[in-house]
């Protein structure tokens, strides 16, 4: 009975202390920022093997969430003779949802693990304690640019993932299904808005971008450095992304459209 | 690893490509490109109930769109709702005694401001109160009345 306390007890204090390294990493990127600017380069190296890499997958998930989107969308509208609406639901389910969503979990499978393993080699085969040794802050060397990517990559692949998703959903109802084109368009316009839909889900897309890229960074910074240690971090980061976008996006649901 | 001139090339590539797809969404998808902005003019209207009237519904004359509802006040001293449309201003010759409406599009659909135009020769300027006005029908009290003039002619039919 003590030891599963005990137990208990140390997991909280353990969670409790990770958490506290996490943050600690935040203010140390944030201080990076400044030498960053002076060196653009690095940031775009990090856009480079964050962003452009994870493009083609995010585009072409896009384009096949967006497909079938429209071809259920239009049995089940189809059966209240309310085709018309397939634009609206299509684009209204993207960019609030699964736009922001299905491209955070894609993120962190394709670019969150391998940050994680990636920073995590560096510290398993001491590349991080040779860079302090130069008197190289590994944090704004390593980390700061793959932060700054990190975050800003996501509102790029998120819209992205959501106009494919749109013209996927296009190209099932209007060419193959025959919804009417114009009503498709119109439709969508007459009830998308820019500020509640659009920009919400750009919202959504940063404050995933922010969190995965973090949790990335965290994992790999502070994995024990052996090869078990790495791979487990890498689980752990891909785990907890889920995770984390799926619950904060009910709460960002729940605050944004409510 | 790629030169810097490869790599350059391919974020700006994907840069542009993410901002392509915002402004796809946001002029093909969304409603940005239809705010009328700054070149309307305000009407207003006084109406006894305006029923599921909304923020940014439709303004139609002859069932085309002219403008939007920009808000909707309640005027504790009259009891009424006081709604303010806005006009595009290409429709800046409506008639001082047109009629406001509240129509409702199909049986369920959302409830939208239909504007009959009378024939007085002076136009409403920006401002101005659009005096003569519909309210919307309650589906609810319209059902009551039916129920209570059929029950009154029922009983005087036995």
């Amino acid at each position: 009975m003590v030891t599963m306390l005990a137990q208990l007890g140390r997991w909280g204090l353990n969670a409790v202390q990770r958490l506290g390294l996490a943050v600690l990493l935040l203010p140390a990127m944030a201080a990076g920022t400044v030498a960053l600017l002076r060196r653009p380069m690095l940031l775009l190296r990090q856009i480079f093997s964050i962003g452009v890499l994870t493009f083609s997958i995010v585009a072409v998930a896009g384009v096949f969430v967006g497909m079938v989107l429209g071809l259920q969308g239009y049995y089940i509208l189809a059966q209240f003779a309310a085709e018309e609406a397939l634009g609206v639901m299509v684009a209204a389910s993207l960019v609030r949802e699964l736009g922001p969503v299905v491209t955070a979990l894609l993120f962190a499978g394709r670019a969150g693990s391998a940050l994680t393993a990636e920073i995590g080699l560096m510290k398993a085969t001491e590349q991080l304690s040779g860079l302090e040794m130069m008197a190289v802050n590994p944090i704004y060397r390593v980390l700061t640019p793959r932060f700054w990517a990190g975050f800003l990559s996501m509102p790029l692949l998120a819209a992205v993932f959501s106009a494919l998703g749109v013209m996927g959903g296009w190209f099932v109802g209007v060419v193959l299904l025959g919804v009417d084109d114009g009503s498709y368009w119109t439709q969508m316009v007459l009830k998308i808005d820019f500020s509640d839909d659009i920009l919400n889900g750009v919202i959504k897309s940063v404050v995933f971008g922010f969190v995965c890229t973090w949790i990335a960074l965290y994992q790999g910074y502070h994995a024990i450095p052996t090869s078990a240690g790495v791979g487990q971090a890498t689980t752990r980061t891909v785990v907890l992304s889920s995770l984390v976008v799926l619950g904060l996006d009910f709460l960002l649901t729940a605050l944004m459209f409510g | 690893m790629q030169s810097n001139r490869t790599i350059e090339v391919m974020v700006g590539t994907f840069i542009l490509a993410g901002l392509v797809a915002l402004f796809f969404l946001a002029i093909r998808v969304s409603n940005f490109s239809g705010e009328l902005g700054s070149d309307s003019y305000p009407l207003t209207a006084r109406f006894d109930n305006v029923g599921g009237l909304t923020e940014r519904a439709k303004v139609t004359i002859a069932g085309v769109r002219v403008g939007r509802v920009e808000s909707i006040r309640f005027d504790p001293a009259t009891f009424e709702a006081v709604v303010t449309l806005r006009i595009d201003n290409r429709y800046n010759q409506i008639p001082d005694d047109t009629f406001a409406k509240i129509y409702t599009a199909g049986l369920l659909g959302e409830q939208y401001i239909g504007l009959d135009p009378g024939g007085s020769p002076f136009p409403l300027k920006p401002g101005e109160e659009v005096v003569y006005t519909q309210s919307a029908l309650v589906l609810e009290d319209m059902i009551s009345q039916f129920l209570f003039s059929k029950a009154e002619g029922g009983s005087s039919g036995f």
